[in-house]
């Protein structure tokens, strides 16, 4: 017999602080361990990047599982279900359907072409230095949006864990979460982080799991009854319609499809995700590891929406709103709801253990990219070794990490699904036409390339700067000043179509041929695996 | 280590472009792009079609079919069953249609390989 307690008592939380950090530090403690033990084996550059290439097609898929549910996905997802209903339920599908842009378009050409980051790729049959400056810039963009997303995540969760909702607490929080990351990837590199990710990511479902099982046990398997029990706490049939939250007025609903075309064109150009693809031996395994994903993936949205709608019922939208955390506490209050301290210490281990994970997969794409497309590259002119190469990428992790802990700072508050929606939109925007025209269009010249990965993404972040997400609205991060000229909160619908216009009109405008002999070198080898990187023996 | 995105020893010599004329590579890129194409078209379209009812047809995505479960949640679902669907299939025709085809011409590369006139040259030899 379950016993359900009526209301959640958010105050009562703080009693179980010990508890939760005694199950968190567990974690930490295992994960270090692994860590520790999978760094012995870091010799080279592609071991640092890209553990080896010596992942199973389904280990990577677990991790690229890991990777992609982040704090958005968990906190983020479940937190606007629970709050806006069915709108909510639009990321969880936007951010599946996406992976078939990246199995049918994008993973094995990737693996085929590349190395290491996404501008080997990139610059494969173009001019080398333009458009690897590009592509990292445009990959240090993304992670850096994305990052500020989990550190706002973190912030959140620890408030409300602990009770802290004062400035100089979430920020210490989040330096103390920023300095444990920044460890996991100086020791680790890229085998030590997937297998924090791949650890994580079990973890994740699994909790996921049982709380979506006990949700529906409430309910008696019935998934009608338990809708009918969030519309009953919500007092507002309209939950289940969508337009709750996007459907207020016309510029709203433009929001809504920019947002929808952000998430399904995202994914496939996020550099982290990209960069999952090089742990792998063959292509063959980048396709098994992308299904792998697609089912851990699409199977843990499907709770999401049940754990929403379960969290609206059980705990309702007024007590969620007015936790410490906000929109972003719905799922461990949830947790919290369910199984008492006990539940909602393994799912805030969990969701913090995510955190952590999400932004050392983070970090290590901003490093190895800084390091091999900027410093080998361009600064070094190719003439730096490996070892110097993975020094700097050790130095870039500590700078990327101080960054993101002073980002995180002042993204405190905001819904993390929407912040990862933004990093989305930029990475569609700056990374994307660029990826499919030089993957599938002969005639592209590096002028097309710089075009659209420059003006996507300055267009992208431009029209954040002067949406109401920075300014003019009561959610702001500037909140006392009004500069919002652009009306939609998430630029995609506009800065997307540009990048591949601005990509098209670049090339035809260029008189210079790019190297015929480059695009088929190119075309073949994505095609057929020829040449490609093979694993690392040890 | 390099620094190059691309330069393997084995395949140095090979010269890509006539790789690229052989009736063999037009063949798979042909199965290759008659397959993502039309079904990324068909995704996107369907995935657009479901963002737009969602957004100015709430009427009828609000209409109840079972219980509480409207058209809107359903359509939702679908989403997901013709993502998994979408995978299995894509995975299955390049098991049975790309696949073999590219490791004909990739050991054909890696064992012979074509000189700077065109002519097959063995690994070898060269």
């Amino acid at each position: 017999m379950i016993t359900v307690p009526l209301a959640v008592d958010v105050a009562a939380l703080k009693d179980t602080t010990l508890l939760n950090m005694g199950i968190f530090g567990l974690f930490v403690a295992v994960t270090m361990v692994i860590v520790f033990r999978a760094s012995k084996n870091n010799k080279t550059a592609a071991d640092y990047y890209a553990a080896g290439r010596s992942f199973t097609g389904s280990q990577n898929g677990t991790a690229i599982a890991g990777d992609y549910l982040s704090a958005a996905s968990f906190l983020g997802i479940t937190g606007a279900i629970a709050i806006n209903g069915y709108d909510g339920f639009m990321y969880s599908i936007g951010f599946l359907v996406a992976w078939l842009v990246a199995l049918l378009l994008v993973a094995e050409l990737l693996r085929n072409t590349g190395k290491f980051t996404m501008a080997d790729v990139l610059s494969f049959r173009l001019k080398q230095r333009p458009v690897r400056i590009a592509a990292a810039i445009s990959t240090l963009a993304v992670c850096f949006f994305y990052l500020l997303a989990q550190m706002a995540g973190a912030g959140s969760l620890i408030s409300l864990l602990l009770g802290i909702s004062d400035w100089g607490g979430q920020a210490l929080v989040i330096i103390v979460v920023g300095a444990l990351m920044i460890m996991y990837v100086l020791i680790g590199g890229m085998k030590g982080t997937t297998w924090v990710q791949i650890i994580k990511a079990i973890l994740l479902i699994a909790g996921a799991a049982v709380m979506t099982l006990w949700v529906l046990a409430i309910y008696g398997f019935n998934l009608s009854t338990l809708l009918g029990a969030a519309v009953e706490t919500a007092n507002n049939p309209a939950v289940l319609n969508p337009g709750l939250q996007y459907g207020k007025t016309n510029t709203s609903k433009l929001d809504f499809m920019s947002l929808g075309l952000a998430l399904v064109l995202g994914t496939a150009a996020l550099p982290h995700v990209l960069m999952r693809f090089y742990t792998v031996p063959t292509a063959k395994e980048a396709r098994k590891s992308v299904v792998w994903s697609i089912w851990l993936i699409g199977l843990f949205y499907l709770f999401t929406l049940v754990l929403g709608y379960g969290a609206a019922a059980l705990v309702g939208a007024e007590t969620i709103k007015s936790a410490p955390g906000g929109v972003n506490s719905a799922a461990p209050l949830l947790a919290f709801h369910l199984g008492g301290p006990l539940l909602l210490g393994f799912i805030s281990a969990v969701a913090f253990a995510t955190i952590l994970a999400v932004v050392a997969g983070l970090t290590i794409t901003a490093a190895a990219s800084f390091a091999h497309d900027i410093y080998a590259s361009v600064i070094a002119k190719g003439k730096a070794d490996a070892a110097t190469e993975v020094k700097v990428a050790r130095r870039t992790v500590v700078v990327i990490g101080v960054l993101a802990i002073l980002g995180g700072i002042f993204a405190n508050g905001q819904n993390v699904a929407f912040l990862v929606a933004l990093a989305f939109a930029v990475a569609a925007s700056a990374n994307l036409p660029t990826i499919i025209y030089s993957l599938f269009w002969r005639r592209f010249t590096t002028r097309g390339a710089v075009w659209s990965m420059y003006g996507g993404l300055g267009s992208a972040i431009i029209l954040i700067i002067f949406s109401p997400v920075v300014s003019g609205a009561a959610t702001s991060m500037v909140k006392d000043a009004n500069f919002a000229i652009f009306p939609l909160s998430n630029p995609g619908i506009v800065s997307i179509p540009l990048a591949f216009i601005l990509g098209w009109l670049g090339t035809i405008l260029d008189r210079n041929k790019e190297d015929s002999a480059k695009q088929a070198e190119m075309e073949v080898r994505s095609l057929t695996g020829v040449g490609a990187e093979k694993a690392t023996n040890h | 280590m390099g620094n190059d995105a691309h330069t393997p020893d084995a395949t140095a010599s090979v010269d890509f472009e006539q790789v690229q004329k052989t009736e063999q590579f037009q063949e798979l890129r042909k199965r290759h792009r008659s397959f993502v194409f039309p079904m990324a078209v068909a995704f996107l379209l369907w995935y657009f079609a479901y963002v737009l009812l969602a957004d100015y047809a709430v009427d009828f995505m609000s209409t109840k079919v079972w219980g509480n479960i409207n058209v809107g949640l359903i359509l939702g679902l679908l989403q997901f069953v013709s993502t998994f669907a979408i995978t299995g299939w894509y995975v299955s025709y390049s098991n049975r249609r790309l696949d073999p085809i590219a490791a004909d011409i990739r050991n054909e590369i890696e064992g012979h390989e074509f000189d700077k006139d065109g002519n097959r040259v063995s690994g070898a030899n060269k």
